[in-house]
């Protein structure tokens, strides 16, 4: 089985945001770069499914220069090979991100794409979706489990509440996996070093002959969320501020 | 040129459709923006067997229901709602086509909105009319940031609404006429198979009935670290849930998740610690009458919907406020 798997690298969890100059993005200048947290799910999900039935694992992910550091993690991880789409357009628009990757998968036409459900930092949840659409594929999305039938799969979907779904649907599929359906691997030292030797190709949109078009969705202004409560918060050392907050809790809140 | 708000139900468990609850506030968020823009509201039910909700809608200030009916759409299909919604969007043109922010909304919106070159903001939690045009607001970065967000190019756009971000009981009754619509489908367009829906044999505890309760989330760092918020749920009688990280963990068991994959809750009082307040979090207990958060970053979301706050390590703070908490009692 041939799989895709986009990846994407956003801000890590726990970066302090600061606003842009200009009001309409972050200040990008000092931020650390991790992996989207359920597209290395996507990818856990993939080099399982080769383990089971073989075939092919290809990372694919779409920005700038220091997008390298996340293809390298996934070829270390297990991953055969990689497409680097290289973009410095920031990509705001999750059909302008979908149609670069869609030009690049048509061309690997595999039998399976994964993604993430959604990305941590745009939070859109759709490029897969979207890609699925463009690709002309049957999709599933929020799966937490993968089952591979002859010329088919069969998918657990999440659903609200605490319900489930299974969905058979045939290949060539699209699923967005759910993060934290089975343990992550780590690289593995023989890992990192074979990922030196694979192989990245490297493409623009040009190359792969996708034109811009114009954004459908625009980012006018970001800005710090306003608060819907004013949080009182308590100072001073741990026992100082733990008593405060009892004493709140006890007769201004009167909940002890 | 009206706001069309697309409802969810679901089959009932003795057969009969249900609405999905988020489908209000989604109506009253059409009847709200169309007021705004001085057009209509409309509203549109999806699915098979459903001419009693469609009725129910004819209660409520719209221009038009819609009762879009078909066999191929007794269960939900991205392909079928796809196919079908398109051929009602092209027929009745809304300016803004509204959704609530559910799992099957996210299923097929994208799909939907791409099939007609438009691309959909999702998950938006309010709105304003700026200059005659409706600009969104958006979180980023899991509730870090905020967005103001603006539709390019034609009509209709598409956006889907976070739960809880309008209020189902502002919605406003009325008369509305009801009108069916059959569209086209086929059997062979409908790729994906479903299968039943079911449960894990694992229900867990009630947290809804719990009256107090201490959540912990990322913030604990490792399962070895767990007793530290159990014994401060034990010093308040308090039920022990957590973010859906530590159930991913399996550090506790998902019965005690809390957020949109698990329980809604909303106690008397809830005592977040480690939690950074990711919006599918927040969704499931920002209903609580007192939130108390216990985070080392005074950014985190969590703050946003927090009563009380401490902005320290918890694993100096927690003991010190059982140690605390003990001592009253």
């Amino acid at each position: 089985m041939k799989i895709v798997v986009a990846i994407k690298q956003v801000p890590a969890r726990d970066s302090q945001l600061r606003i842009a100059g200009t009001g309409k993005w972050i200040e990008e200048a000092d931020l650390a770069y991790e992996v989207n947290e359920p597209d290395a799910y996507a990818l856990e999900a993939a080099l399982q499914l080769k383990e089971k039935h073989g075939g092919e694992v290809v990372a694919l992910s779409a920005g700038p220069a220091r997008v390298a550091q996340t293809i390298r993690e996934a070829l270390a991880k297990g991953a055969d090979r990689a497409i680097h789409i290289e973009d410095d357009t920031g990509l705001l628009d999750p059909l302008a991100a979908a149609r670069l990757l869609a030009a690049a998968v048509k061309s690997e036409a595999p039998d399976l794409v994964l993604t993430g459900l959604q990305s941590d930092d745009l939070g859109y949840g759709q490029t897969g979706v979207i890609l699925a659409e463009l690709l002309g594929l049957p999709h599933a999305t929020i799966v937490m489990q993968v089952e591979k039938l002859d010329a088919s799969i069969r998918v657990k979907r999440e659903m609200e509440d605490g319900w489930y779904q299974h969905v058979e649907m045939p290949l060539p599929a699209l699923l967005t996996i759910q993060s934290g359906i089975s343990k992550l691997r780590y690289a593995t030292l023989m890992g990192i070093k074979k990922a030196k030797t694979k192989e990245v190709k490297r493409l623009t949109a040009a190359d792969l002959g996708v034109t811009a078009e114009g954004s459908h969705v625009v980012v006018d202004r970001v800005y710090a969320p306003e608060r819907s409560k004013r949080t009182q918060l308590f100072t001073g050392t741990p026992r100082e501020a733990a008593a405060q907050l009892v004493e709140k809790l006890r007769f201004e809140a009167r909940v002890l | 040129m009206s706001v069309l708000a697309v409802l969810e139900q679901r089959p009932a468990q003795d057969g009969r459709a249900e609405w999905n609850r988020m489908s209000f506030e989604t109506l009253a968020a059409a009847q709200q923006i169309a007021a705004e823009l001085d057009t209509t509201a409309a509203a549109a039910a999806i699915g098979h067997g459903i001419g009693e909700l469609a009725r129910e809608l004819a209660g409520r200030q719209l221009g038009a229901v819609y009762a879009v009916e078909h066999d191929l759409l007794r269960e939900y299909t991205a392909d079928g709602y796809v196919a079908a919604l398109r051929q009602l969007i092209e027929r009745v043109k809304p300016r803004v086509a509204l959704f609530p922010h559910t799992y099957q909304v996210r299923d097929f919106l994208p799909k939907l909105a791409t099939s007609l070159g438009r691309v959909a903001v999702s998950d938006a939690v309010a709105h304003r009319i700026e200059g005659g045009q409706l600009v969104l607001v958006r979180q980023l970065f899991q509730g870090k940031v905020n967005a103001d967000i603006r539709f390019a190019g034609e009509a209709p756009y598409f956006a889907s609404l976070q739960a809880g971000a309008y209020r189902a009981d502002r919605a406003v009754e009325g008369s509305a006429p009801v009108e069916s619509f059959a569209p086209q489908l086929v059997m062979a367009d409908i790729r994906a198979k479903p299968l039943g829906l079911f449960r894990e044999s694992e229900r867990g505890v009630d947290l809804t009935a719990a009256e107090m309760i201490v959540s912990v989330g990322r913030g604990i760092k490792e399962a070895g670290n767990i007793p530290v918020v159990e014994k401060l749920a034990r010093a308040l009688g308090a039920e022990l849930a957590a973010s859906r990280p530590i159930c991913d963990a399996g550090w506790l068991p998902m019965g005690r998740q809390v957020g949109s994959s698990g329980q809604t809750v909303t106690p008397k009082l809830y005592v977040a610690v480690g939690i950074s307040g990711a919006i599918q979090h927040l969704v499931g207990m920002k209903g609580s009458r007192t939130v108390v958060a216990i985070n080392k970053d005074p950014n985190a979301p969590i703050f946003e919907v927090a009563d009380y706050g401490i902005v320290d390590d918890l694993f100096q703070v927690v003991p010190e406020l059982t140690a605390a908490i003990e001592k009253i009692q």
